[in-house]
């Protein structure tokens, strides 16, 4: 190994006020949240209490934060499944091509690329001209696809990229049908990469304001209703549910990540018999 | 015997579209057809309550003759401009410090992941954060005042063309280190050490094997900051406390007074505008090849 360069404690510096910059006014808030009954949005700290949380159970202080938390848990685990089903059936067609593949792609790479705001505005109109009722749950969450499908499926397309095609054919010749070499090879090898099509189908749903903005209706979703809170409510209740949603991102990508080494953990403990045999 | 030799071609191909049938239907009803709706729906009229179908160009004549259209295309070209020498530069250094100088593969994952977790949070609860770095009696300027270096609170911080810049850099840098940091990894370490024996520095093998080899990553992450930038609306608004314009806030507030009409003729120039510079930047790099 080399000695570690004056550049190297350069980059590592920059780094290090990198993660800072990410993180420090998310730690911020989360220290802020915790301000005493008259304390204010910003330092010094007016003693310490959970009062802000506790105000965020209380009807009348915020809006429906509740209701619409439900809403948006529900919603991302529906965008969540059906990224993930979508995803891993697209990712399976364009292992080859086939005709349209190419402009089904840059439909695909279209849908990352579009200003969110067209896509809200365009459903809103669609709903609004075949006189159907906007909702959370039909076009919130077509509009929500949107954006999860291309994440998805440039996922999947990276991994059938790296896709090693002798074990489908090891299965093959051992007499496997088509249906059985997905069910029994390809999908348990993919597993762990579906956990990161899941996170990212879940988390984009559950944070996505703008293409939500025109096509949820009259329920919000919680980025919606925290959205209008930070028009109208000017105290430290902001931080305290920031926090809560906040804890409750991490809650979910810690435990997509714990789920995903514990599949890779079972697998190295009883998938290579390899030599077993021998003695 | 041809025809056997077809048979099970034509059958994959088949189930490739039997496959992607779901797939197309969501793209088509949820994103095909809302531009063509837009599209159309441009050259509809409108009064004060309600719009309906007719041939009209007012809608476009209205808005690219406006003084404010090209006044507010130029400000948010500059939050562009900005946004993306920021993020290129960050997403670069922070990439080429992951990729080159971490030497174990755990710790990469690691620091990788440290920077990718902000991406799964909500975005408006990052730009609320900001509040008491940057308002007027925030961290930075009471410290900045502790130190003795301003005697007054900066006003500009918080609320001000400042504040929407950095909430931009703050939450779409990620979407540069990213790819750059997936190109840089597939850059094979022997081209690296084949210039450093032919006598290259630092600096030239940083100038002459790993920017050329790292540019699709580049491109992939400015196309990325390019049309989150274009086509934003509310950091704009939150950051600036109303005060500066944003091409997607034009069309925001049409859609609040509504008038769809005029919003979908500003959404027709904004999505050309977007397209064409993607057009262009696409140019230089082929996405099916990156994956």
């Amino acid at each position: 190994m080399e000695p570690r360069s004056r550049s190297f404690y350069l980059l590592a510096a920059f780094f290090t006020l990198f993660v800072i910059f990410l993180y420090g006014p998310v730690i911020t808030i989360g220290i802020l949240s915790f301000q005493g009954p008259r304390g204010g949005l910003t330092f010094p700290m007016n003693g310490v209490s959970l009062h802000w949380f506790f105000d965020l159970f209380e009807q009348q202080a915020v809006g429906d934060i509740w209701g619409s938390f439900r809403r948006s848990f529900a919603l991302g685990l529906m965008v969540m499944s059906v990224t993930v089903v979508l995803s891993v059936m697209g990712g399976l067609a364009f292992r080859r091509r086939f005709r349209g593949s190419t402009v089904l792609f840059y439909l695909i790479i279209a849908s990352l690329i579009i200003p969110s705001i067209l896509v809200s505005l365009g459903v809103g109109l669609i709903f609004n001209i075949l006189d159907l009722e906007v909702h959370w749950a039909t076009s919130g969450f077509g509009s929500q696809l949107t954006w999860t499908l291309p994440f998805g499926l440039l996922i999947m397309f990276a991994v059938f990229n790296r896709f090693d095609k002798s074990y489908e054919e090891a299965a093959r010749d051992l007499g496997a049908s088509p249906w059985q070499t997905v069910r029994h090879v390809v999908l348990p090898i993919i597993a762990p990469m579906l956990i990161g099509v899941a996170l990212f189908g879940f988390t984009l749903s559950y944070d996505e304001f703008a293409r939500t903005l025109l096509t949820a209706g009259s329920y919000n979703t919680l980025p919606l209703e925290i959205f209008g809170m930070t028009t109208n409510v000017t105290s430290p209740v902001l931080y305290a549910l920031g926090t809560l949603t906040t804890v409750f991102s991490f809650a979910i990508i810690g435990t997509f990540l714990l789920v995903v080494v514990i599949l890779r953990r079972r697998r190295t403990k009883s998938g290579s018999d390899a030599g077993s045999g021998l003695v | 015997m041809t025809k056997t030799k077809t048979e099970p071609s034509k059958r994959a191909e088949r189930i490739s579209w039997l496959l992607v049938t779901p797939l197309t239907c969501v793209l088509g009803f949820f994103l095909l057809l809302p531009i063509l709706t837009i599209v159309t729906v441009s050259f509809w009229n409108y009064n004060e309550w309600s719009f309906f179908p007719d041939f009209v160009l007012d809608n476009y004549a209205f808005h690219l003759t406006s003084a404010v259209t090209w006044a507010t295309y130029l400000k948010t070209l500059k939050f562009m401009v900005l946004t993306w020498i920021f993020c290129a530069g960050i997403g670069f250094t922070v990439a080429y410090f992951l990729a080159f100088h971490v030497q174990s593969l755990p710790a990469q994952v690691a620091l990788f992941m440290v920077c990718t977790i902000p991406f799964w949070t909500s975005n408006i609860i990052r730009m609320i954060s900001w509040i008491p770095f940057l308002g007027r009696n925030g961290i930075a300027n009471s410290s900045l005042i502790h130190l003795g270096i301003i005697d007054e609170p900066l006003e500009w911080l918080l609320y001000s063309d400042f504040a929407v810049v950095l909430a931009f850099v703050h939450l779409y840098a990620l979407f540069m280190v990213v790819p750059i940091f997936n190109t840089m990894m597939r850059i094979d370490k022997s081209l690296i050490e084949a210039a450093r024996d032919a006598g290259a520095s630092g600096f030239q093998i940083l100038t002459n094997v790993i920017i050329p080899l790292a540019k699709p990553g580049i491109m992939i992450g400015s196309i990325f900051v390019v049309t989150l930038v274009m086509g934003d609306f509310i950091t704009v608004r939150h950051m600036s406390g109303g005060q500066s314009a944003s091409v997607g806030r034009i069309i925001s507030n049409e859609i609040s007074l509504l008038q769809y009409p005029a919003a979908a003729a500003s959404s027709v120039v904004l999505l050309c505008t977007v397209l064409l510079m993607i057009g262009v930047m696409m140019r230089f790099v082929d996405i099916r090849k990156e994956l």
